[in-house]
């Protein structure tokens, strides 16, 4: 039975390349070393899935060939004026790159889907720029880890692990043992509530806010922090919880950087925080030897988004006159930031890049898919293992599903079911090989374990047929012209 | 006389029908072009790409019949990086500053960069393993660990950017000179430097290790970089070059600050005059807007606190650092003028142009594109003095231009664009038009027995502009200046053939791998089929 080892996990944007997994009869029967997601994704993927290639005829989505399917494709988007190309943060680099190609040809927008997301995080950085390192640095260096805004312990279960608080660097030893003593705490804070709700207490004890920091944040080991607008599963291990009203993140940033920068704020609390605890907190950030901070959509997406990453970013560029201090997003999907790499070398932008002009432009807010949609400019689109009927605001999918809509996917989806062409696609770094970008920009290959069903092409060929299929129609009509 | 190419080939003559004919009478003909130092593909180009939309809005290149669309101007899409070098008659460019752990990311760039010839060069001086080997005075080993990169990685050369100091960077810190001690590892600068040149000649490299050496940028250097240059002269057999100090522009600044700051070319000029186990290239300043981008964390930092610009860092666990800072170079500032200064000043008074080669350090002291620019420069006097006029004064008066008469020949400047550069790389079927040499030519549209380079300036420039042809590997690619066909350019590395014993080293490196990287062994090597064209150049080592 062959044990396939460091294959690299396509789920999150951790990218885990040590996981190891037995095949037997082209089937995952085993999976070693991944999280709970990564796991069930490795030995669940096949069960519900497209298998056949359909069009919509009279309404209806009926099987067809793939030759069909690519036909029917092609004179879609080679007939439309300002067609939308979306998705790209779960596939290769390698379709990414066909991707591009096919957009430049038939003059369309290509956009990935951190146009949803860490949309705000790239303005930012196109803004004031950023200082950032491979995770490597951090779990080597890193001796102050705060998490903000994000919850890596659901959505990247391995990060503190693998790169982070609990993993063992040359410079700063792993601090699992101290999550032992916050978990059974933890334990024994919920046997609590409990037990005062079986003496129907109504009532749980909130936890007073204290002013001021555990003293166990001022020594040397390496310490973790987090702060959220919620009690979160990583809040629970963390050497300290920082909470925040919701979305006033922007003004404990502020506030926590005229601190750093030596400035007196006049209020006694901020968002809720005394002002006292955030001045302890400038302290340990202050006084650290090397510190990260990692942001996630709770930032990006809470109000103010892109003043909030603005000022989390020039904060910690501050920083870095007195120590050294890196910031970086937790990006979700295992590849979105190869579709923004990919976009940026091909053409400079890395997202909403609009060819109608014969050339790659960018102008976020204008020629970013979802504002394409609301305006209703578009009049054809191709989605790329990706679900925007579930994910855009109405208006947008109303527009979307107003025009021809092709869909690739491994899995059926929302999208799938109002599309007018779906390709069932293979699953990348399961059934296909390819590349993709970790949360750091660090390449990791993604390996074919298994094959995949017949009939399953790999995004990246589907996107080569398509492609070569809309240049014959162009000769064609050229011809005929 | 007739050029005959035959299968990408320059062959003695061919024969029959439908052989095409190119007639260059009238021309000059040359070598393609090749650089030997410009920061065209990988992370840190990519992220100045991301960074700086504003530097794309208004230079793009539209799609057509046979290109891909694209856009410049300081850090261009990799489609345009490749024509544009081809429509200036260069068809090898070597990338200097791959991150060893991203060079997947360097690989799948090179494979989008069409038309030219390439390779990339690893950072290793800043590598823990090097470091602790040479700290230990391992050098086979550490020589058995170079020897693996460039396998693993598909690399080309030996890179040291700051030795030591971005190992400090990791924690904010930096090397003061070159005997300065790296935390943590017990070893100098100079120790780095020595070692690994000793690698690289046990290893028989094409090229000489690649060096930018401590405190680049940074007043009084030049006493630095004097120093690293003779660290290693007893290194050197004979009159073959041991190491090569690139963008040596920036490392050629004497003062003790900015206020004092003035030109240390003709000390560096005078060493390399007399010595003969050194090149250079220029890192030619252009007056422009344009994106600094090294893998000197620690100095880009420091021009980011000059500028108040917006500011990328990226380090690199266990190997290396990265900064990027836009930048813009002003006629009338007193240091960017001595600067532009420095860098003519090296390339006029250092006499062989086999020592030194125009670059300008692409983007840090100018695009690329501007190399007409700077060609006519060299080539004329009067082209020099017209920029003079214009710069600032006290630069004018204290810089040593107006001193020196020398203009580049035509020769000359074929050496210090083409045949130096191959030389210096190794690339023995590039750099010259003799039989057997790789059909890469450049064609410009000046006629040499006529045209008075040091009048005619700009008409040099036109020229080097856009090629009347550029062939590479036998095709005609450009022709007048415009793309009329693109191919896939081969990407360089080399391939280091030692003895079975030095294998033995793989399963030790394998062991500590774990606790050095957050990836594993397998995933971080390259494999060959990763790159479009591989072309292994083939060494046999000393161990
Ligand atoms: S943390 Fe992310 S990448 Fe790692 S195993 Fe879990 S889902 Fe996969
Ligand atoms: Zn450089």
């Amino acid at each position: 039975m062959p044990i396939i080892s460091n294959v690299t996990c396509p789920v999150c944007g951790s990218l885990c390349d040590d996981i190891e997994i037995l095949v037997e009869n082209n089937k995952v029967v085993k999976v070693k070393n991944a999280c709970g997601l990564g796991e069930s994704k490795f030995l669940n993927y096949n069960g519900h899935r497209l298998r056949k290639p359909l069009i919509r005829k009279n309404g209806e989505l009926v099987e067809a060939s793939i030759k069909e399917a690519i036909r029917r494709s092609a004179e879609i988007l080679a007939d439309a004026a300002y067609p939308i190309l979306y998705g790209w943060s779960n596939t290769s680099c390698e379709a990414i790159r066909v991707g591009l190609e096919l957009a430049e040809e038939i003059g369309g927008v290509i956009d990935n889907t951190s146009t949803v997301c860490h949309g705000p995080s790239v303005l930012s950085i196109q803004d004031v720029g950023y200082s950032t390192c491979t995770l490597g640095q951090i779990r080597h260096r890193a001796d102050l880890v705060i998490y903000w805004g994000s919850n890596p312990w659901s959505a990247h279960p391995r990060h503190i692990e693998r790169y982070t608080a609990f993993t063992q660097g040359r410079f700063q030893a792993s601090i699992w043992y101290r999550y032992l003593a916050h978990l059974s705490a933890y334990r024994a804070r919920r046997r609590l509530l409990r037990a005062l709700k079986l003496s129907s207490v109504r009532e749980a004890p909130t936890i007073e806010a204290e002013a001021g920091l555990p003293p166990t944040l001022f020594r040397k080991e390496r310490k973790m922090i987090v702060v959220d607008v919620r009690r979160t599963r990583t809040a629970d291990i963390a050497d300290y919880f920082l909470q925040v009203e919701p979305n006033k993140d922007y003004e404990v940033l502020e506030a926590l950087r005229a601190l750093i920068r030596d400035e007196e704020i006049d209020m006694d609390t901020v968002a809720g925080v005394p002002v006292e605890t955030l001045e302890e907190l400038a302290d340990v950030m202050i006084g650290c030897k090397f510190g990260v901070l990692f942001f996630g959509v709770g930032l990006t997406m809470s109000m103010g988004k892109l003043r909030n990453i603005d000022t989390a970013i020039c904060m910690v560029r501050d920083l870095n006159r007195y120590t050294k201090f890196i910031i970086m997003p937790m990006r979700g999907h295992f590849n979105v930031t190869g579709s923004n790499v990919v976009s940026t070398w091909q053409t400079g932008y890395p997202y909403a890049v609009d060819f109608s002009h014969g050339y790659p432009r960018y102008n976020p807010g204008e020629t970013s898919v979802v504002d394409i949609l609301a305006r209703g400019e578009s009049d054809a689109s191709l989605i790329v293992a990706s679900d925007p009927v579930a994910h855009f605001p109405k208006a947008a999918v109303e527009n979307l599903v107003r025009n021809p809509v092709i869909v690739i996917d491994p899995e059926p989806t929302p999208t799938t079911l109002m599309a007018d062409v779906v390709f069932p696609s293979s699953f990348v770094g399961i059934e296909t090989e390819g590349t993709a970008y970790r949360m750091d920009h660090v390449p990791l290959p993604l390996k074919k374990i298994v094959e995949p069903p017949s009939g399953c092409l790999s995004d990246m060929e589907i996107l080569q047929r398509i492609l070569a299929e809309v240049r014959k129609i162009k000769r064609e009509t050229a011809e005929v012209a | 006389m007739d050029i005959a190419i035959k299968d990408g080939k320059i062959v003695e003559k061919v024969e029959g029908k439908g052989v095409k004919v190119i007639d260059a009478s009238r021309m000059i003909v040359m070598p393609g072009g090749v650089d030997i130092h410009s920061h065209i593909a990988g992370a840190k180009v990519n992220a100045g790409r991301m960074l700086r939309p504003e530097d794309h809005f208004k230079d793009v290149e539209v799609k057509t019949e046979k290109t891909r669309s694209g856009v410049g101007h300081s850090i261009p899409s990799t489609f345009t990086t490749g024509y544009r070098y081809a429509r200036m008659g260069y068809t090898t460019v070597f990338e200097p500053a791959q991150a060893p752990l991203k060079s997947r990311h360097t690989h799948e760039e090179l494979n989008d960069t069409p038309i030219i010839d390439k390779g990339a060069y690893p950072l290793l001086g800043d590598c823990w393993f090097v470091l602790e080997r040479l700290a230990k005075g391992m050098i086979e080993e550490c020589a058995a660990y170079v020897a693996w990169t460039m396998r693993a990685t598909k690399g080309y050369a030996v890179k040291i950017v700051n030795p030591g100091g971005l190992e400090a960077w990791g924690f904010g810190g930096n090397m003061r000179n070159i005997d300065d001690t790296v935390p943590h590892f017990n070893i100098t600068p100079r120790e780095i430097v020595q070692g690994l040149c000793k690698v690289n000649e046990l290893l028989h490299m094409p090229h000489t290790i690649h060096v930018h050496t401590n405190n680049l940028g940074k007043p009084g250097n030049y006493v630095n970089t004097l120093e690293t240059m003779k660290c290693v002269e007893n290194l050197a057999h004979g009159d073959k070059p041991v190491i090569h100090i690139t963008h040596c522009q920036f490392s050629a600044f004497k003062g003790r600050d900015w206020h004092t700051f003035a030109s240390g070319a003709e000390e560096i000029a005078r060493y390399v005059n007399n010595h003969s186990h050194v090149t250079l290239d220029m890192g030619q300043i252009v007056f422009t807007e344009t994106t600094t981008m090294t893998a000197d964390g620690p100095f880009q930092f420091i021009l980011y606190q000059l500028t108040g610009n917006k500011w990328i860092n990226g380090d690199v666990e266990t190997e290396t650092s990265t900064g990027i800072v836009p930048f813009a170079y002003k006629r009338k500032s007193y240091v960017h003028a001595t600067q532009w200064s420095i860098g003519l000043e090296l390339a006029l008074l250092i006499k062989d142009p086999w020592k030194i080669y125009l670059t300008t350090d692409h983007p840090n002291a100018g695009p690329f594109i501007y190399y007409p620019k700077i060609i006519s420069w060299l080539m004329s006097r009067r082209a020099r003095e017209k920029v003079m006029r214009k710069m600032n004064k006290r630069a004018r008066q204290k810089s040593l231009l107006s001193t020196i008469d020398r203009e580049y020949t035509f020769y000359e400047m074929a050496i210090a664009t083409r045949a130096g550069q191959a030389r210096a790389l190794g690339l023995r079927h590039k750099g010259h038009l003799g039989l057997g040499a790789d059909a890469d030519i450049a064609i410009y549209n000046i006629d040499p027995t006529s045209v008075e380079p040091s009048k005619d300036y700009q008409l040099i420039r036109r020229a080097f502009k856009h090629a009347a042809y550029t062939v590479k590997g036998g095709e005609i690619v450009v022709k007048n200046g415009e793309i009329v066909k693109s191919v896939d350019g081969k990407t360089f590395w080399v391939d280091v053939e030692t003895s079975p014993s030095v294998d033995e080293f793989v399963p030790r490196l394998k062991q500590v791998f774990e606790d050095y990287y957050t990836v594993q062994y397998e995933n971080y090597v390259v494999p060959e089929h990763y790159l479009a064209v591989s072309c292994p150049v083939h060494t046999k080592a000393e161990i």
